[in-house]
């Protein structure tokens, strides 16, 4: 062991300089939403009045309710099609175009925003112009578009998830006569129920921090806090955003521990 | 349990996930093709369907962009090695890290991702800015006499990139290390390898799978991204994810902007079959 050490004495500092470098700036973020003073960068002491305006701020109330409705809708269909998807890649094999399936689930993780974002608006416009629907692009179609990315997402943590299951007792199942169907629902799903809500929770954040597809999707009257939070960044910064960029940092650093104590898929969100 | 059993279980949960794949990723990435051989108009949408390449002759003949494509895949690519150059040790640590604690160790990597990417980029505004924390500081201290320019250029944005993207290269160069086997390395300190000569022969090979995973799954999104640019970049460096968004929202112009989309995807596409066989060999 201490051979295996000579000459690594100084990775542990690495790692953590590596750390500093990714809290730091949001620590600092943290610190100056209670400074009070708006300039964003002078220490003028403890104040949460930015915490009382955010809760003032109409508009940001509205974007937020938006974007947390949306955020659970699309976080529940991608945990449909995510879960289906990764039983299908873990448990189901060589089956037909798999790897087309495959390649299908990883674009969406891969390609860039703007593309997808550029892609699901020509299929929406194409549709309006088709059938009539989508007329106005509000909740419903930034729920859908945002579905699509977080399928993908969902998909890898549930099939890690059951790559570390025995197969043996859904087989079990099978074996004393259960159809498909409900061995699937009755033993394979409470058995992912960790890595479905793992799943369903990052699909629920990475919708609710989406900029560029609902830029590309929404229509004019729906705005989603980030593009809310864009705007007003673009013109400037703002102590208002710091206050809620610590509520949701804080609220989404808890709610990622909760579910990463439960579900732990090995090897996280890596390929 | 019968073969046509299950087949029809393939079938039944297969085909769902694949009409939805279809109708959300193919058909969409399709009809980006489609309208990229349209002719811009005035209406709404701004487009007729068409059959022209005009769009194309007309990325390919004006300089910004391709200069945008050349900026954004430069930027991309150092940016890539510098999350490789930081991201390798810190995996390496956590994956010789005591077994009880390597679980916290990545949480606290997978941490940032989970928090809001617009949010971590406007840490970064307010920290770079002629008059953010880190001027104030190096003003106060005497180290400078005016503001330096640390914001609106490439710098911010290859910090930007690194900054966002450095969880995407730990994650999967973490998956290779751990498993590599302690005992291959003991025995190569056994043979009298230096631990550098052990690290470069043994190691490092060995987890060229991670290295690889890691550096697409950084290139492939930095080289489209938008808000990074948008945000911290100036004016001098444009790339081509930003270049393709105004295309979009400033001039409107469906079919160009449609074919910037498809020009890109295309061009990533290598990396991103690439990506999928190696992610299809890690199992």
């Amino acid at each position: 062991m201490s051979g295996m050490q000579r000459g690594l004495s100084w990775l542990p500092a690495a790692l953590a300089a590596g750390f500093v470098f990714l809290y730091l700036p949001i620590l600092l973020l943290i610190l100056f939403s209670f400074n009070d003073s708006r300039l964003v960068t002078v220490w003028a002491g403890f104040s949460t009045r930015w915490y009382a305006e955010l809760l003032r701020n109409e508009r940001m109330i509205e974007a937020a309710s938006l974007s947390l409705g949306i955020a659970a809708f699309a976080a529940t269909i991608a945990g449909v099609f995510g879960t289906l998807a990764g039983y299908a890649l873990a448990r189901l094999g060589a089956f037909a175009l798999r790897p087309l399936f495959a390649l299908l689930l990883l674009v969406p993780m891969v390609l860039p925003e703007v593309i997808l974002g550029l892609s699901m608006l020509m299929s929406f416009s194409a549709l309006e112009r088709l059938i009539g629907w989508p007329a106005e692009r509000g909740f419903l179609v930034v729920a859908l578009a945002h579905a699509t990315y977080g399928t993908a997402f969902v998909a890898l943590i549930v099939e890690a998830r059951l790559r570390g299951l025995d197969p043996s007792v859904e087989e079990a199942a099978l074996d004393l006569g259960a159809g498909p169907l409900r061995a699937f629902l009755r033993v394979t799903v409470p058995m992912l129920a960790p890595a479905i809500a793992s799943g369903w929770l990052l699909a629920f954040t990475l919708s609710l921090d989406d900029l560029v597809i609902a830029s590309f999707v929404a229509g004019p009257g729906a705005t989603t806090l980030p593009m809310l939070v864009y705007s007003s960044v673009r013109l400037g910064l703002s102590p208002q955003i710091n206050a809620l960029a610590t509520v949701l940092v804080i609220s989404i650093g808890l709610l990622a521990y909760v579910s990463s104590r439960r579900a732990a898929p090995r090897g996280g969100l890596s390929t | 349990m019968s073969a046509s059993w299950a087949a029809r279980a393939r079938t039944g949960f297969v085909a769902p996930v694949f009409l939805w794949l279809g109708l959300t990723v193919a058909a969409p990435l399709a009809l980006v093709f489609a309208v990229s051989l349209g002719e811009s108009t005035q209406g709404a949408p701004p487009f007729e369907w068409s059959l022209t390449l005009s769009n194309y002759a007309l990325v390919f003949s004006d300089t910004l962009y391709i200069g945008a494509f050349a900026n954004a895949a430069r930027i991309a690519a150092t940016s890539t090695a510098i999350c490789l150059l930081i991201g390798y040790p810190m995996a390496y640590a956590i994956a010789r890290a005591p077994e009880n604690k390597r679980g916290f160790l990545l949480f606290l990597v997978i941490l940032p991702f989970w928090t809001s990417f617009l949010i971590r980029v406007y840490a970064w505004m307010s920290l770079l800015r002629p008059t953010g924390l880190i001027n104030s500081a190096l003003q106060s201290v005497g180290l400078a006499s005016e503001p330096l320019e640390l914001i609106a250029n490439e710098f911010a944005v290859h910090l930007g990139i690194v900054y966002a993207y450095l969880p995407f290269m730990v994650l999967p160069l973490y998956s290779t290390l751990e498993r590599i086997e302690a005992s291959l390395v003991e025995a190569a300190h056994d043979l009298g390898a230096t631990p550098a000569r052990a690290f470069w022969r043994v190691t490092f090979p060995l987890s060229l799978p991670g290295v690889a995973a890691g550096c697409l799954l950084v290139f492939i999104p930095a080289t489209g991204e938008f808000v990074i640019p948008d945000l911290l970049g100036g004016p001098d460096t444009p790339m081509i994810g930003r270049v393709m968004w105004l295309e979009f929202f400033q001039n409107r112009d469906w079919p160009v902007a449609c074919a910037i989309a498809t020009l890109l995807a295309a061009a990533l596409a290598l990396p991103i079959v690439i990506a999928d066989r190696l992610r299809a060999k890690a199992r």
